[in-house]
């Protein structure tokens, strides 16, 4: 499969120099591996939701317990979790480390991905949601640093948009 | 059945466990009895209510978690039914008080009208224990119970579509956010 397992694990550890306890996934093509190295990891609780907007919920549980979190999720899942994000993430300043994968932007094959594409950096910005890129191995670290550091600071959602040019290789 | 008197019955034993209510009706009736430092009262985002307890019942093993549920917000979540019975949390109890209606917004029905039977759904999604009550009696049993015990249980209460008159009360959403966290925060690693 021709997505990156070493900037997978490049941003698994990140995530885990950020000291996140708890990662909600839904899987995609894209996160595959980055799941699979949570799935293998004693010290990370991973839980598999049936719909993103589940995740909203575990990430808010786990900052009222202490626990750093983040999700993990598609942008169609994004899409998906909204009315959490707003009415629940939003309307009670809870902190969200969200990594989206930015599917249906240039270099996209599957027809059914593209509307996603499209739309998910003007909802970003319609939810005043401050996001950035992840787009190359050597500043993965250091954004996911940065955008955790947002999130706990400011008490509210941050994303990360896993960008072709990093998760999959042709 | 009235949820007002189910409530009331189990106030007591809610003292020490972390409790996540819905909106609405619901935590205005449990704040008429008295709010509590270690209650948070999710009150929009219907649905999330039982994943946040997962969350918290992950996070905090040693913790007892209770959500306090509703038909209305379950039937808007039942994959989470399914994400329950997955990690099968022995700290946490689901209450589900089904009245089979959306009374906060004005009284429409819900699927348990027409006989969607969410006992069932729980039970077939993988919830360990489930139970169905109808009198405050046998209500105030099975939580004690669940209470008291271990494993994850989710009791589904059939209650009168009946509520307060009104909702919003003087607590506010942030106070209540921040003070929950920090009631958490004083337990530090005290079992319960």
């Amino acid at each position: 499969m021709p997505v990156s397992l070493e900037n997978s694990q490049l941003i698994y550890r990140a995530l885990k120099s950020c000291g996140i306890q708890l990662l909600s996934a839904l899987p995609e093509t894209w996160l595959v591996h980055l799941i699979q190295i949570a799935e293998d990891d004693p010290q990370m609780t991973l839980v598999r939701l049936a719909k993103e907007e589940e995740g909203v919920g575990l990430s808010a549980g786990a900052h009222f317990a202490g626990a750093k979190s983040a999700m993990l999720m598609q942008n169609h899942g994004f899409l998906a979790a909204i009315n959490g994000i707003v009415s629940f993430a939003h309307l009670y300043k809870i902190p969200l480390l969200m990594l989206i994968s930015y599917r249906g932007t240039f270099g996209e094959r599957d027809p059914w991905q593209t509307q996603g594409g499209n739309v998910t950096e003007p909802l970003l910005r319609a939810l005043n949601i401050p996001y950035s890129f992840l787009d190359a191995p050597e500043s993965v670290e250091k954004r996911i640093r940065q955008a955790h550091t947002l999130a706990e600071s400011s008490l509210q959602p941050v994303a990360l948009l896993l960008t072709r040019d990093l998760m999959w290789v042709e | 059945m009235l949820r007002l008197d189910c409530l009331r019955a189990i106030y007591p034993d809610l003292e020490k466990s972390l409790v996540v209510t819905i909106m609405g009706a619901l935590p205005a009736e449990l704040q008429s009895l008295g709010h509590r430092p270690n209650f948070f009262y999710l009150q929009h985002a219907m649905g999330l209510a039982s994943s946040t307890g997962l969350g918290l019942a992950l996070s905090l093993p040693q913790q007892r978690v209770v959500v306090l549920d509703g038909d209305g917000s379950l039937l808007m979540n039942l994959g989470s039914l399914s994400t329950l019975a997955r990690y099968k949390p022995k700290n946490l109890l689901h209450i589900v008080f089904d009245n089979e209606s959306l009374l906060s917004v004005g009284g429409f029905p819900t699927a348990t009208s027409t006989g969607t039977d969410l006992e069932a759904i729980a039970r077939a999604a993988g919830i360990p224990k489930t139970c169905t009550v109808s009198t405050v009696e046998d209500f105030a049993t099975v939580v004690r119970e669940a209470i008291s015990g271990e494993g994850l249980q989710t009791i589904v209460a059939k209650v009168e579509a009946t509520g307060p008159k009104a909702f919003v009360t003087d607590l506010g959403l942030l106070e209540n956010r921040f003070q929950f966290r920090r009631y958490i925060q004083s337990l530090a690693s005290k079992p319960r």
